[in-house]
């Protein structure tokens, strides 16, 4: 196994990070659907380009969390991104590749994403 | 299911809601090129009734939907290629799910990403149930423990950005050489 006290260097570092969280109370997060359902339809890669993109920008308040079966199973993969103090936004029928964008100006920058969002599919 | 690591995905959420503590995932790759996945847990259990129709896609627990496709699909995807899938329950003990598959068969879904489904598992459930991996093919041996991970993390969840990048690269290094490119 890759060496364990590389992951207690995190270790640290981490519990650091957790603390501010806390304090700033401003944590993100992003909860993907992870049911029969969403598997067979993609899930595992997206859920896996937004833990990527996650680490990449060094977004230390976001977490990457999984649900179950939303009982709209033709959206899926279904996210749902959860900002501080505001309504969740439901992002639908998502590939890998559409997941730097949401990051970036969604979680990021505070502007959803429109055109993917489950309004826009229902349209 | 594109693949196999995905019904492991799924069918693993099975025992996660099971409440398990423990959960464990056994792929053996034989000279042959018979696989056998056995899928183990320590959680609530089934009573004879619901196992004897658990492999009915009209068997479910979950509330949104009246089907449950998961064990049916990799029930159908074992026996596509002259294999099965058995499972064993007892209830307040656990589950013990086996399916085995003919991997020359023309009609075997190829394995897919193995390290991916364990990460996504982890990242899906940071808190518990704890997850041991055993593999085996031609080549050798691996395993992953995150019991062995918690002890070093202490109360720190599985889907912290840099644990997760941590968790990735390790299982990638630890059960590509024994099961990266195995079958086509």
């Amino acid at each position: 196994m890759k060496s364990l006290a590389e992951l207690q260097a995190i270790r640290a570092k981490t519990l650091e990070n957790i603390a501010m969280r806390k304090e700033g109370n401003d944590g993100a997060r992003i909860v993907v659907g992870m049911a029969t359902c969403g598997i067979a339809a993609g899930a595992r890669p997206v859920m896996l380009a937004f833990m990527e993109e996650v680490a990449k920008r060094k977004l230390d308040h976001v977490t990457v969390a999984q649900t179950g079966c939303a009982g709209m199973c033709r959206y899926e993969p279904m996210v749902d991104v959860i900002l501080p103090g505001q309504e969740k936004v439901t992002y639908v029928n998502l590939k890998p590749e559409m997941v730097g964008r949401i990051v970036a100006e969604h979680i990021v920058n505070g502007r959803v994403v429109e055109e993917y969002t489950i309004g826009a599919a229902q349209k | 299911m594109k693949d196999l690591s995905l019904h492991i995905l799924d069918l693993a959420q099975n025992s996660v809601k099971a409440e398990a503590t423990l959960v464990t995932i056994r792929l053996a790759l034989d000279e042959k090129g018979w696989l056998t996945f056995t899928l183990l847990d320590d959680g609530k259990g089934m009573t004879p009734e619901l196992l004897a129709q658990v492999t009915s896609p009209f068997a479910t627990t979950r509330t949104t939907r009246k089907v449950g496709l998961g064990i049916p699909m990799m029930q159908e995807t074992a026996r596509r290629t002259g294999g099965d899938l058995t499972i064993t329950s007892e209830v307040g003990k656990g589950t013990t799910l086996t399916a085995t598959l003919d991997t020359t068969n023309l009609d075997c879904l190829p394995l897919g990403d193995v390290p991916g489904t364990l990460l996504s598992l982890f990242i899906g459930c940071p808190e518990k149930p704890d997850f041991l991996f055993e593999g085996s093919s031609p080549r050798g041996t691996c395993s992953f423990d995150t019991r062995a991970v918690r002890e070093v993390l202490g109360g720190i969840p599985l889907n912290e950005p840099e644990v997760a990048a941590w968790l990735q690269d390790a299982l990638k290094e630890e059960i590509d050489p024994i099961f990266g490119g195995v079958m086509i």
